[in-house]
């Protein structure tokens, strides 16, 4: 029984340092992403980037800041999580209290996965198309539409996942006190959901904040911060990218500090969103 | 269900008899009903907003399929819009390559790393991985399109291209033609790091779907864990693993930005990973400005997004279907 | 009588609770060897430790020595595949491998190089079918899915698949608690066969089931070995206050 340097020995080795290696490289991407960003952007990070608007020659390299973009980012993102949350939530609590596992519920999971898998560019020209429909131009209101739709999938799935996780006999101990489908949807359901539909909205805002393609085609690209829905919007990656694109040095830098906002509010978002549900998830029956 | 309801009325109005403060059960029970048909409704939202994007799409690409034949649109390589030719090839087999490199790439080491986290690794380490994943998710993609223009571009063409301009440039595909890093290599590392979190971890669900008696019963039979993953975990969930890897190539069909950055963006047919492509989510995004000013342009870019929209609802259909499938086994 | 296993100063944890205290029992070659106890007195974890199975249990720990033919199977440069194709294990449920009949019982072959060349494998095959009785039922399918059959004839083709190996141990979890009266009939046949040629160990939570397998008989009760012995003295003259209340249905 003593082991020996066999062949099947040295293949289970082999393997499993193959696939510890392969976890390093991955995780190893994710630290070098980080620092690749940072590194470059860090030194053009200054309280004028994100404290005023484009000045004339900010895109040649004179003074002047990020603000329209981030501010555009927020009322981009924020404006879509809403939207996708007035939809998402009813559609979430549908498919739980009622649906459950019928076929029809199936088909809705379904159609949600498929739309999930639908890329922001293609949303983005659907997006234009509609703008087109109505006359609408390039606006915040154009934005927040696309971005609701592009968000919706994500969020309902979100919602979904921690629902299913819920234990049923909450939901039939209120049944057999006598409660309706609706007052334990209401009620039992979006109580221990809470942590569920909070998880899901920063999720969804950080997709929404990141988003580049659709609102490429939607809310277009200006230096001002938008007063009013129908005014068109910067936002912080096409900053980026506009800013990257532009052959003077010190603009590109300007491009990678944006880029490290970017990050730093999306790495908020996501931890944030850890620590809520963590916190929450304390004062639910699991 | 209506019977469920009738009985537990019963119960409800002997209970509440005496307490005029709530509202009857009649009506509680109608607001349940026009409630439960408000719902219905939108539940409707998402299947109609699938086909609201493909006939959307559809609608405005009419001009131009009408007008060319498709062997003219997606045979002919010569795209010149100005005067009014429109080859789509050069783009088709950019995304094409783009995605192969991508999800090449990315099916090795995310399966690996689903198995070592499924069939391996402590309870500790698995919450380690999880947030990791879902930071690397997170990254939105336009910074993924920096790192690539910092890190990777760089990388290909002073590292890569050279040792493969020396030593492999026999090997078809690999032949160095231009030295700038900008390439489908390039493109299709960034690719392979993006899709990795989603793929890996609809894989890892996967194999949580094969039941610890199976692996034991091989195990018991000494086995080791390596031969109980290729002769029995594998096989059991191939269908599994598939639509996964399928899943993620849907999603790097799609990828506009990240991949526009660093894949240079030079109509060509290419005819090796160093070449420069131009894949069709990147030249739509590159377009939308001109794009009513030329006759047929905006047709013509509205048929790109329809393409890539039916490619991945192919794709997307089949691999969600099997998952689903596959998936709902574990609870049996 | 001639130990072919011997349990010294053997400790079970599962994170912090004990689920084996002190255990020191011998277990005799070729002979049927059962456990019995109510249930959660750790009589499959014992079990669990002759294959070092244990260990897949997250957090599971083992202190002490289990020595199969002198060699402690705890040792730090003991290959557990060795120590598992020497200890077989019919576990409680059947659990066919996701491939062929034919390919369930070569498995194990294969893996361990047993056989050379197709022949070798296919007269293998039939001959360990057939001592797990089951040849006659499948000859004519044995390249269809094994989850095919029925749930009897799966537990006797997981018998076969643990012959194949040919082991000197057969570890019996329980194994006929799945299964309908004439198919557990049928197993506990094949085990008293095998007993001649098997050192054979089984757990079982009925009495009577004991008592026509044992030629010899642990007793366990929260985690201890209560009595072991000689399966006609326990039965009829246990030792022990607690082994007497047990043989007698009081728990």
């Amino acid at each position: 029984m003593k082991r020996r340097w066999t062949r099947r020995r040295i293949t289970e080795d082999l393997m499993k340092a193959w696939m510890l290696s392969s976890f390093v490289i991955v995780a190893g991407c994710l630290g070098l992403i980080l620092w690749t960003v940072v590194s470059r952007g860090l030194p053009a990070l200054t309280w004028e980037m994100v404290s005023q608007t484009p000045k004339g020659g900010f895109y040649m390299g004179k003074e002047g800041g990020v603000l329209n973009a981030i501010i555009g980012s927020l009322y981009l993102a924020s404006g879509g999580t809403f939207l996708a949350l007035l939809i998402s939530l009813p559609i979430a609590l549908y498919l739980k209290t009622y649906l459950g596992k019928s076929n029809w519920g199936h088909y809705v999971r379904l159609s949600l996965d498929v739309l999930w898998g639908i890329p922001s560019i293609v949303y983005g020209a659907f997006g234009f198309i509609l703008m087109l429909a109505l006359g609408l131009r390039a606006s915040l209101l154009a934005g927040i539409v696309v971005l609701g739709l592009i968000e919706l999938p994500i969020m309902v799935r979100a919602m979904d996942e921690v629902i299913r996780r819920m234990p049923a006999d909450l939901e039939h101990a209120a049944l057999a006190l006598g409660s309706t489908r609706l007052e334990v949807a209401l009620n039992v359901v979006s109580r221990q959901m809470l942590p569920g539909i909070i998880t899901a909205v920063l999720l969804a805002f950080g997709r929404g904040i990141g988003d580049a393609a659709s609102v490429l085609f939607t809310a277009g690209y200006t230096d001002r911060i938008p007063t009013s829905l129908m005014q068109p919007t910067a936002s912080l990656p096409l900053a980026v990218f506009f800013q990257l694109s532009t052959p003077y040095p010190a603009v590109q830098q300007r491009g990678y500090a944006s880029a490290v906002i970017l990050t730093i509010i999306v790495l908020l978002i996501s931890l944030g969103s850890r620590w809520i549900s963590a916190r929450l998830n304390k004062y639910t029956i699991k | 269900m209506t019977d469920q309801n009738k009985t537990y009325t019963t119960q409800t109005n002997t209970q509440t008899e005496g307490r005029s403060s709530r509202p009857s059960s009649a009506a509680r029970n109608w607001r349940d009903r026009s409630a439960q048909k408000t719902f219905l409704v939108i539940t409707v939202f998402p299947l109609l907003l699938i086909s609201a994007i493909t006939i959307g799409l559809l609608w405005r690409s009419w001009p131009i399929l009408t007008q060319y034949s498709l062997q003219e649109l997606f045979l002919g390589s010569v795209w010149k819009p100005d005067e009014g030719l429109f080859g789509f090839l050069p783009f088709i087999m950019g995304t094409f390559w783009v995605t192969v490199v991508g999800v090449v790439l990315a099916v090795p080491p995310c399966l690996l790393i689903a198995l070592y986290l499924s069939e391996y690794a402590h309870r500790l380490t698995r919450s380690i991985a999880k947030p990791l994943l879902d930071l690397l998710a997170a990254i939105p993609p336009v910074v993924y399109g920096v790192w690539g223009l910092l890190a990777i571009v760089p990388f290909v063409g002073k590292v890569v291209a050279p040792f493969s301009k020396q030593w492999l440039y026999s090997i078809p595909f690999l032949a160095v033609n231009q030295p700038t890093g900008f390439s489908i290599l390039s493109a299709g590392i960034v690719l392979a790091v993006m899709i990795a979190p989603l793929v890996i971890s609809v894989v890892y669900e996967v194999f949580t779907t094969v039941p610890n008696d199976l692996r034991h019963a091989s195990l018991a039979i000494g086995a080791t864990q390596w031969e109980t993953i290729r002769y029995v975990v594998i096989p059991r969930v191939m269908p599994g693993i598939v639509a996964a890897v399928v899943l993620g190539a849907s999603r790097a069909v799609g990828e506009t930005i990240a991949v526009l950055m660093v894949v240079g963006n030079v109509s060509q047919v290419p005819g090796s990973i160093f070449d420069t492509a131009y894949p069709l989510p990147a030249l739509i995004a590159n377009n939308y400005g001109d794009m009513m000013s030329i006759p047929l342009y905006d047709s013509a870019l509205m048929c790109a997004a329809l393409v890539l929209l039916v490619v991945i609802l192919i794709f997307n259909i089949l691999s969600t279907v099997v998952l689903q499938r596959v998936l709902e086994r574990r609870q049996v | 009588m001639e130990a072919h296993i011997q349990v010294r100063n053997l400790n079970a944890y599962y994170g912090k609770t004990q689920a084996l205290k002190n255990i020191n029992i011998e277990i005799p070659r070729r002979q049927i060897t059962v456990i019995m106890g109510p249930s959660g007195c750790g009589k499959t974890t014992l079990l669990k430790t002759f294959n070092r199975f244990l260990e897949l249990n997250d957090g599971a720990s083992v202190t002490g020595e289990v020595l199969v033919d002198e060699q402690d199977i705890y040792a730090k440069d003991v290959d557990v595949t060795e120590v598992r194709k020497r200890v077989g294990l019919l576990a409680q449920r059947p659990a066919p491998l996701p491939m062929s009949i034919y390919e369930n019982v070569a498995y194990g072959l294969h893996i361990h190089q047993m056989r050379k060349g197709k022949l070798e494998y296919k007269e293998a095959v039939k001959h360990y079918l057939e001592v797990a009785g089951l040849w006659d039922e499948v000859k004519k399918r044995l390249h269809e899915p094994a989850t095919g059959l029925s749930i009897g004839q799966q537990q006797r083709l997981c018998l076969a698949r643990g012959l194949a190996i040919e082991p000197e141990i057969i570890l019996g979890d329980e194994p006929t608690s799945a299964l309908d009266p004439i198919s557990s009939q049928h197993i506990e046949k094949k085990l008293l066969e095998l007993k001649s040629q098997y050192t054979t160990v089984v757990v079982t939570h009925t009495l009577r089931q004991a008592k026509r397998l044992a030629d010899y008989a642990i007793f366990m009760y929260l985690g201890e070995v209560v009595e072991a012995g000689p399966a006609h003295a326990i039965f009829t003259n246990p030792q022990q206050e607690r082994t007497r209340a047990y043989l007698e249905g009081l728990f």
